[in-house]
């Protein structure tokens, strides 16, 4: 009796996940598991900013897209990530961080504040920093394509 | 008579329970599987009951057999083996001698030739700490490959601290050692060659037979460390010339906490004891044996030398049946490890482009191992991997599938449909995938290294 209540217990529990996934914090599996932004922005076009940062061999590689409005302020973002849990996690957080913010309120985003807000233990900090780094670079991309040829 | 009932009663409902759970697992998502809406939200795919296990190289469930062995030995039947004075002694004594003999016929030695342990570490431990301190006197070489468990490796550098010199043999694409590398790495000075049977993380099979050769010519003893080869693959410890085995019990479907290692007695092998202790298991492993270990440790080598013929045919269908499934729907898939020289039930796969950990998570239904390094503590991918030439952005995108004696058709036909899903899902995701798609070759790009 004892012995097929504990079964019971053991088997009909509702959401037992495997080991990756049940290390993460909450906020990493939300982002991860359904990712916000994803896709693509007109890399041509002038009021679109495009960042690509990190390397295939280190394993995460962020690219991160901005639109900038007339009046300065990012109306769309949109991210692609190759890297773990944690990377795309934090580029579908820069995502939504950036949008709605004006070029310098985004280019105060600090890597501190993406780490705080998922959780993230000091193995996966490099993610937040790596997006840190793909919005600095699509902002930098931005104001690039601003000065005018001549 | 209520024992028996009792025991029948734990693994009937075990194994009820686990097959019930799995099939209704795969009837759920089967008939949704090729749905796109939302197509990158999965967050409602909770899946009712366990993960389906596929990570047969890590451990293995018990074989219920093995249990119902066990089952006295935990109860009734608790004397200490090594009790001389009593009844109680010698019934386990009786057993602990069967299990010894039945592990000594799957790899054709001698029962005397048989020593309990806790496990592959420490039968690996004792084969090279001891042989090389033995030996160490006039003797201060040992020989390895660079793909070798961690536990062969690290013995190795402790012993370079000690002042030994050790090689560690490369390995090529498929992941073999070069013969005639190692024949030109034996010196007067090698007292010990260790060199796994099949490799844990991409079942790679390493010419035992040939090597065994080598090293008997030149009079150098031969260890393997066979944690994942016995039982699985024919070995036997004449025929290939091998002086030191290591044997676990939980990758055959024993209990875990057990092993043995076998050390030849003519021409005999000298060890030096790691354990200081009452002086058992000839004064190489002191300790009481755990009785009802040693007793499932028997029974699963019984079970396997009867059942090694039907079980590898099996595995290798589902080893086939899941290579070409993956390969079949899903281009840019690189298996990792000679396909022709490996042990079946250990398929490591590359899906460029995808991150092996990311693709992990999306199979939280499916219970697998990574090479990629974002499931260890260190941020460095597989050393295995690195060993066979892999480029560093395929090791980060290596998962293991390890198939087993209970694995089933459905399961994997299951574990196919999931991983073509989000595999295709996290490529969708990918810019490496989107540059390759707009024909820019990644190689060529300079990325910032971070």
């Amino acid at each position: 009796m004892a012995l097929s209540l504990r079964s019971k217990l053991l088997f009909g529990l509702k959401r037992i996940q495997s080991v990756p996934v049940a290390l993460y914090h909450e906020n990493v599996l939300d982002h991860y598991e359904n990712p916000r932004n994803v896709g693509n922005l007109d890399k041509k076009d002038k009021n679109v900013g495009t960042g690509l940062v990190g390397a295939p061999a280190c394993g995460d590689v962020m690219k991160l897209q901005i639109r900038v409005d007339d009046d300065g302020k990012i109306i769309d973002a949109k991210f692609k990530t190759f890297g773990c849990g944690s990377a795309i996690a934090s580029s579908s957080l820069a995502t939504e961080w950036v949008k709605g913010k004006s070029l310098e309120q985004a280019g105060s985003i600090k890597n501190t504040d993406i780490a705080k807000e998922l959780c993230l233990p000091p193995v996966k900090l490099h993610c937040s920093m790596l997006a840190e780094d793909a919005i600095k670079a699509a902002l930098a991309d931005y104001k690039k394509k601003q000065v005018p040829k001549n | 008579m209520n024992l028996s009932i009792l025991r029948l009663g734990i693994t009937n409902n075990f194994f009820r329970q686990t097959r019930i759970s799995q099939s209704v697992l795969y009837c759920r998502y089967s008939s949704s599987g090729n749905q796109k809406l939302q197509q990158f939200n999965i967050r409602d795919e909770v899946p009712d009951g366990r993960p389906l296990y596929l990570d047969a190289q890590a451990t293995t469930s018990l074989d219920p057999r093995v249990l119902d062995t066990m089952m006295p030995f935990l109860t009734n039947f608790y004397g200490n083996p090594h009790s001389r004075t009593h009844y109680y002694g010698w019934e386990t004594e009786t057993a602990v001698e069967k299990a010894r003999s039945d592990i000594a016929n799957l790899i054709g030695a001698d029962p005397k030739e048989i020593i309990f342990t806790s496990g592959a570490t420490e039968s690996n431990n004792i084969a090279v700490k001891g042989v090389g301190r033995f030996y160490g006197a006039k003797k201060k070489h040992i020989i390895t490959t660079q793909t070798e468990h961690k536990c062969v490796l690290d013995s190795c550098r402790a012993l370079e601290g000690e002042g030994f010199k050790i090689t560690y043999l490369p390995v090529d694409k498929s992941g073999l050692i070069s013969l005639e590398a190692l024949d030109k790495a034996i010196t007067p000075e090698t007292s010990l060659v260790s060199i796994m049977a099949v490799n844990n993380e991409i079942g790679v099979k390493q010419p035992m037979a040939d090597i065994g050769k080598l090293c008997r010519s030149k009079k150098v003893f031969f260890h393997t460390d066979a944690a994942q080869a016995v039982g699985k693959i024919p070995l036997n410890v004449n025929d290939m010339n091998i002086d030191l085995m290591s044997i676990s019990g939980h990758k055959i479907y024993g209990p875990k906490g057990i092993g043995a290692i076998y050390i030849r007695r003519r021409p005999r092998v000298r060890v030096e004891a790691i354990q200081s202790g009452g002086g058992q298991e000839r004064g190489i492993r002191s300790g009481t044996l755990p009785a009802p270990l040693v007793v499932g440790l028997g029974r699963a080598c019984e079970i396997a030398q009867k059942e090694m013929a039907y079980d590898h045919k099996r595995i290798e269908y589902l080893s086939k049946r899941l290579i070409d499934g993956i390969m079949g729907q899903l281009e840019h898939v690189v298996r990792n490890g000679d396909p022709e020289t490996s042990y079946p039930g250990c398929v490591n796969l590359s899906f460029a482009f995808v991150e092996g950990e990311s693709l992990l998570m999306a199979l939280k239904d499916v219970a697998l191992s990574s090479g990629s390094a974002c499931t260890s503590a260190s941020l460095e991918p597989s050393y295995v991997l690195r060993a066979i030439g892999t480029d560093e952005d395929l090791a980060h995108s290596s998962i293991r599938f390890g198939l087993g004696r209970f694995t089933t058709d459905e399961e994997v036909d299951y574990t196919i449909d999931k991983t073509v899903k989000h595999v295709s899902r996290l490529r969708e995701m990918s810019p490496l995938w989107e540059m390759v798609q707009e024909g820019i070759d990644i190689k060529t790009i300079q990325w910032s290294q971070h």
